[in-house]
């Protein structure tokens, strides 16, 4: 593949966050994705990028609640135009915190029921095939994936959760929910299931040498949903 | 001026937190207590306005960013 022609991915930095060379990894080793930071203080994503990725970590020490502050960086009003421009936009763990509090998806976070910080790997089924982020996996198909927060317990009305289910956009649910998380919900996608936000790490799992490559075929899947997009 | 906003978690989500320290004070012989709900108090000094407009003004800010109000409540102070 010549360069140009990589899927061309953007790693959001906050201050705090500490999953994003991991992220930026996985994506460079995994898929071959051409991958550039970009610091939560710049306004704008560079030109032709087709997936921006918010990556796990602790945006601002969590002052206030999980990923509040991190959506008043400038680069949030780059990555809301991005979105609402039917742009790919994934965040995992601090990153589907962040996307919770920019209203890009919705509910909120809140403690683990346990009161503890969970740091294990947990095993997550997927529940829906057709979205861009497991469209190379079968519903149903269970992934053991790492998990490691203390704010990760889901929570949404009863009307919202409901909507939810009823449009298909629960995309992960635990089967051992580590966190008490209403309707052991572990993924969630925007309507137009280009946005995703996920607790457990499929970075952390996307490699034989990591113990576990169940995370690989979420990053084949966005890849191969941008190729065939851009082609 | 001085005022407050007092965020709660709403009725009815689960206080992990609180149950802890409900634990504690029942370890160190504390009777009677039924329930325990931790929250946050945020202090604001304001310059000196009504307090009409500062509480509209704290509300908002309530609204906007102190409170997440799919799981939280907030109530507004003022000295």
């Amino acid at each position: 593949m010549k360069e140009s022609d990589a899927l061309k991915a953007v790693v959001i930095t906050f201050p705090g966050s500490n999953c994003d060379q991991d992220a930026a990894h996985a994506l460079r080793v995994v898929v071959g994705a051409q991958v550039s930071f970009v610091w939560h203080g710049q306004s704008e994503l560079p030109a032709g990028t087709d997936l921006v990725m918010l990556p796990g970590g602790f945006s601002y020490g969590d002052a206030l609640r999980s990923g509040a502050i991190a959506r008043f960086s400038p680069i949030m009003a780059g990555v809301r135009r991005f979105a609402e421009g039917g742009g790919h936009v994934w965040g995992i763990c601090n990153g589907f915190q962040v996307l919770l509090e920019s209203h890009l998806l919705p509910g909120a976070m809140l403690q683990n029921a346990s009161g503890r910080f969970v740091s294990r790997t947990v095993r997550m089924r997927v529940e829906q095939e057709d979205t861009p982020y497991t469209r190379t996996l079968a519903r149903g198909r269970i992934l053991r994936i790492p998990v490691a927060h203390h704010e990760g317990r889901y929570h949404a009305s009863e009307e919202t959760l409901d909507h939810l289910e009823a449009e298909g956009r629960v995309v992960f649910r635990y089967i051992d929910d580590p966190n008490g998380s209403v309707r052991s919900i572990a993924g969630i996608c925007s309507a137009n299931r280009r946005v995703l936000g996920m607790m457990p790490h499929p970075e952390r799992a996307a490699e034989a040498v990591l113990g576990s490559e169940d995370g690989r075929p979420i990053f084949d899947s966005i890849a191969a949903h941008l190729a065939e997009a851009t082609a | 001026m001085r005022g407050r906003v007092l965020v709660t978690l709403r009725e009815g989500v689960l206080d992990p937190a609180g149950q802890a320290v409900q634990g504690g004070l029942r370890q160190l012989g504390f009777e009677g207590v039924q329930s325990v709900r931790i929250g946050k108090v945020i202090e604001f000094e304001l310059e000196a306005m009504p307090p009409e407009q500062a509480r509209a003004r704290l509300e908002d800010m309530g609204r906007k960013l102190l409170a997440n109000t799919v799981i939280e409540t907030f109530e507004v102070e003022l000295d």
